[in-house]
């Protein structure tokens, strides 16, 4: 065959191209694929960056692990072919395999990754899409009536100045006219003036507005002592996100407050929060009587729904334990939900003590206990945290 | 955005370079253009190309992935696509300088030359592409919106097949024999040879060859293989499997002849803008995007760059060789040209970087093997006098199809009970064992019964089996 016919040029049409997204189908096929991969690895997903109290319209870039395409492929003892600067030498040490410093990654073949771009929003709704727990979302509204803006509400002869309504009078009085015209007859006289009467004055009549109004405070308590590292921060970090986030699907208002505590206890910013070690012991019973203080001061239960969570390795002093066992009824009495979540990593030493067999004294119902020791745990031990949640007093 | 170009400017170039197509002795299929976009390009390369192509979710993430990385100049996109079709279809970038346009041109020429002539492409049918792949499109459209089959199972079959559509016959020349022809020859080959000299030598024993096995001898293609043999596979499911084989089978010779197809286009691109006396500023910024092309990559495998000195060094070892190459393969018989067309005929990466890819061509480069140790990757052998063998061999075991596992159906009705048994044919290469999982889960959804395949996991034989309970491996 030769090149007998003339080459074809197709010239660039935008019409063609605005029409011509041709893979939108199948890219919403594999987005669904994606929502479902992400569902599988959500507390993994969420962790990384400071989403906690991000506006919700934020975009975030997650990065996916691909909805694997499987096929067969070669493993990890497959040599490769290279081409060097010209002094390549045996022993050289190239870099570590794909996926640089993540571990797990790396010595997968194939594991592609990419991003997608989620609101934070639609990464929410994905999370708590299955999260059944259709009865409790009812009993925890614990609503808070609260006088808001006021609502018009038909129109009254009588009233302040501001809510004239002007359009109303002018009718009014047009009408009046009319009405006197037709009593006067012939003789009325266009030029005269007809003043606006008090008769004719129209008010708005506004009625102040009760409307059930929802506020909730979510205590974000963590033990920083020294024993706590980025390992269990981290699992601390995903289960108060979780919870934050929960919160916040269910109630207008949402308010934050993080409390750190060693022997004592002080409330911080989130970053501080997350990213400040501290050394020396623990009083767990600090960080709650802490809690209570700023409960009463600022959010009293009358008027917020309180939601409080603790997160720990448990290595509480020995002689705390009363005393923390005292607080946490307290903060029992007072909160929609109180939790406390044991963080010990598989592998961490056995000698560590745990507050699990402290609280099992415990009789309230709406608190829970949960052991946190990998990722995997964060999710199962929130959906059994918010299976607790108590009809509201 | 602007261009320093219009349509006139490109039919202007084309008609000069096909006059040096015609006069390298070249030989093309009719060629089209079409000037696209960004957002187009990145379409088309979803879907490898082709104008019409069924649906399936892969193909949106593959968009999604090359959006990634083309956002985020991980990668930028190719100066052209072009499909091997006649005529073949190949877009332009809008947004392209004059000169890239000009290049690309020369550089779609050069492939769609090579389409033409490569043996390995004889098989793909190009004048019919376009048709077939619409038609199947359309086909799978249908099955998706029929009622009784809906988009669901329609993607859950397309899943499993695509898991397996790489498993199928290597060498599209030598012919496929039906099992009848197949028996034929087993018998055939079974007959004791003729011996001149049976007098003395002791009596050859005949080995009655196992007629009743399905299939007669080991079999590559597995889709086609569970279509005629599965029963329980509906009309659909077959005409599915049908379609993803062929489809998969069409793009075959690209991945067979990467190396060798850039390098030829690359190579005829360089020839062809050097003879077209372009104005100097055009000359100047060819010479730069030509080198950006062309330029090795650090610590990887550039198939342009690799392709391009390889067909330089054979066009230039029989114009031009050296006393010692002399000595060592003789005088060459043929001109450069003859033997680079030639080899373009014949060849396929594999076979190509076999034959050409010379021991100071791997030390010009510094070629090494590289191999996992731990974390890291380790250079282990370099292209050293003892060295240099083996990384050219582990070269060529990682062009074209080489990457594929090979997997042949060795018997459809394993221990008499339908079980699917398979052997991986093993080069020291282990499986993933994740994926083989996976994808053993997908062969045994379209077998309908327990499938198994025999390999060996860190020099120990195991079978890796799959049946309605699950995962299992079996050591044996």
């Amino acid at each position: 065959m030769s090149t007998t016919t003339a080459t074809i040029f197709r010239p660039y049409s935008q019409q063609d191209a605005l029409r011509s997204d041709r893979s939108a189908g199948d890219r919403q096929r594999h987005r669904q694929k994606v929502r479902e991969a992400i569902r599988g690895n959500i507390a993994d997903l969420v962790a990384e960056e400071s989403i906690i109290g991000k506006d919700k319209d934020k975009i975030i870039k997650v990065p996916i692990r691909g909805v694997k395409e499987y096929r067969f492929i070669y493993g990890d003892n497959a040599p490769g072919v290279g081409q060097g600067d010209g002094n390549a030498q045996p022993g050289q040490v190239l870099g570590r395999q794909q996926g640089q410093g993540d571990k797990k990654a790396g010595d997968q073949p194939g594991v592609d990754y990419y991003e997608t771009d989620v609101t934070l929003e639609e990464l929410i709704e994905i999370m708590f899409e299955d999260l059944e727990l259709p009865d409790m979302e009812r009993k925890t509204l614990r609503e808070v009536l609260s006088q808001r803006i006021s609502k018009r509400k038909g129109y009254r002869k009588a009233g302040i100045r501001i809510r004239l309504d002007k359009k109303r009078t002018a009718i009014s009085r047009i009408r009046r006219k009319l009405a006197v015209q037709r009593g006067v007859g012939e003789e009325w006289d266009e030029e005269e003036r007809f003043p606006f009467h008090n008769d004719d004055m129209t008010y708005r009549h506004l009625e102040p507005n009760t409307r059930p109004d929802s506020n909730a405070v979510v205590f974000c308590i963590m033990d920083t002592s020294g024993s706590m590292d980025m390992m269990k921060k981290y699992l601390a970090r995903s289960f108060f996100f979780l919870l934050y986030q929960f919160v916040r699907t269910k109630y207008e208002h949402v308010e934050v407050v993080f409390i750190a505590h060693q022997t004592t206890a002080k409330e911080v910013t989130e970053d501080e929060f997350f990213h400040k070690g501290e050394s020396g012991g623990t009083f767990i019973s600090s960080g709650y009587t802490k809690t209570l203080e700023i409960i009463q001061e600022r959010y009293h239960p009358t008027l917020w729904n309180v939601y409080a969570f603790h997160c720990s390795d448990g290595d509480n002093f020995e002689s705390d334990n009363p005393a923390t066992l005292k607080a946490a009824k307290e903060l029992c009495s007072v909160c929609n939900l109180f939790g406390y979540g044991e963080i010990k990593p598989l592998g961490s030493p056995h000698y560590e003590n745990s507050m699990l067999s402290t609280f099992r004294d415990m009789k309230a119902d709406n608190f829970q206990v949960t052991l946190i020791e990998r990722k995997e745990d964060i999710w199962p031990s929130f959906k059994a945290f918010l299976a607790r949640d108590k009809i509201s007093p | 955005m602007d261009t320093n170009w219009d349509v006139r400017d490109l039919e202007y170039w084309d008609e000069k370079i096909r006059e040096k197509v015609e006069e390298f002795g070249l030989s093309c299929f009719p060629q089209e253009f079409e000037v696209c976009d960004h957002f187009q390009m990145l379409g088309a390369m979803a879907y490898s190309g082709m104008p019409s192509h069924y649906p399936h979710w892969s193909y949106g993430k593959s968009y999604e992935k090359l959006k990634t990385m083309y956002d985020y100049g991980i990668s930028g996109l190719p100066y052209e696509m072009v499909i091997n079709s006649s005529p073949a279809l190949a877009y332009l970038m809008r947004d392209n300088t004059l000169c890239l346009q000009i290049l690309t041109i020369a550089h779609v020429y050069g492939h769609n030359d090579f389409f033409c002539n490569n043996f390995t492409f004889s098989s793909t049918r190009a004048e019919l592409t376009l048709n077939l792949f619409k038609i199947h499109a359309d086909r799978v459209r249908k099955y998706m919106e029929d009622p009784s089959i809906g988009v669901e199972k329609v993607e859950e079959l397309l899943d499993a097949a695509h898991a397996v559509a790489i498993q199928c016959r290597r060498n599209l020349a030598i012919k496929k024999l039906s099992t009848e022809e197949d028996r034929l020859r087993l018998l055939d080959v079974a007959k004791p040879l003729a011996d001149p000299f049976q007098n003395v030598h002791k009596r050859q024993t005949y080995v009655q060859p196992d007629l009743q096995k399905t299939p007669p001898s080991p079999e590559e293609d597995i889709l086609l293989f569970v279509r005629d043999h599965n029963p329980y596979l509906s009309e659909w499911e077959k005409d599915l499997l049908t379609i993803v084989h062929e489809r998969e089978r069409y793009f075959l010779p690209q991945i067979e002849t990467k190396i060798m197809n850039e390098g030829w286009a690359s190579f005829w691109h360089r020839e062809i803008l050097n003879s077209l006396h372009l104005p100097q500023e055009l000359h100047l910024e060819f010479l730069v995007r030509h080198n950006q092309v062309v330029r090795p990559f650090p610590r990887g495998l550039n198939p342009y760059y690799l392709g391009l000195r390889l067909w330089d060094d054979i066009k230039r070892r029989h114009d031009d060789p050296t006393p010692e190459e002399i000595e060592k393969y003789g005088k060459p018989t043929k001109t450069g040209m003859q033997a680079i067309f030639e080899v373009r005929e014949v060849d396929r990466d594999a076979s190509f970087l076999r034959r050409f890819l010379t021991e100071e061509l791997m030390r010009d480069m510094d070629m090494f093997q590289y191999e996992p140790r731990g974390e890291e990757l380790v250079v282990s052998k370099v292209s050293d006098r003892e060295g240099w063998r083996e990384v050219k061999e582990t070269l060529i075991k990682n062009v074209g199809l080489g990457t594929i596992p090979v997997i042949k159906i060795e018997d459809a009705d394993h221990g008499h009970n339908r079980v699917l048994y398979m052997r991986h044919h093993h080069d020291g290469r282990d499986l993933q064992l994740e994926y083989a999982e996976r994808t053993l889960a997908y062969i045994q959804r379209l077998w309908g019964h327990e499938v198994m395949v025999e390999t060996a996991v860190n020099g120990k034989k195991v079978l890796l089996a799959y049946s309605d309970k699950g995962f299992a491996v079996k050591e044996r």
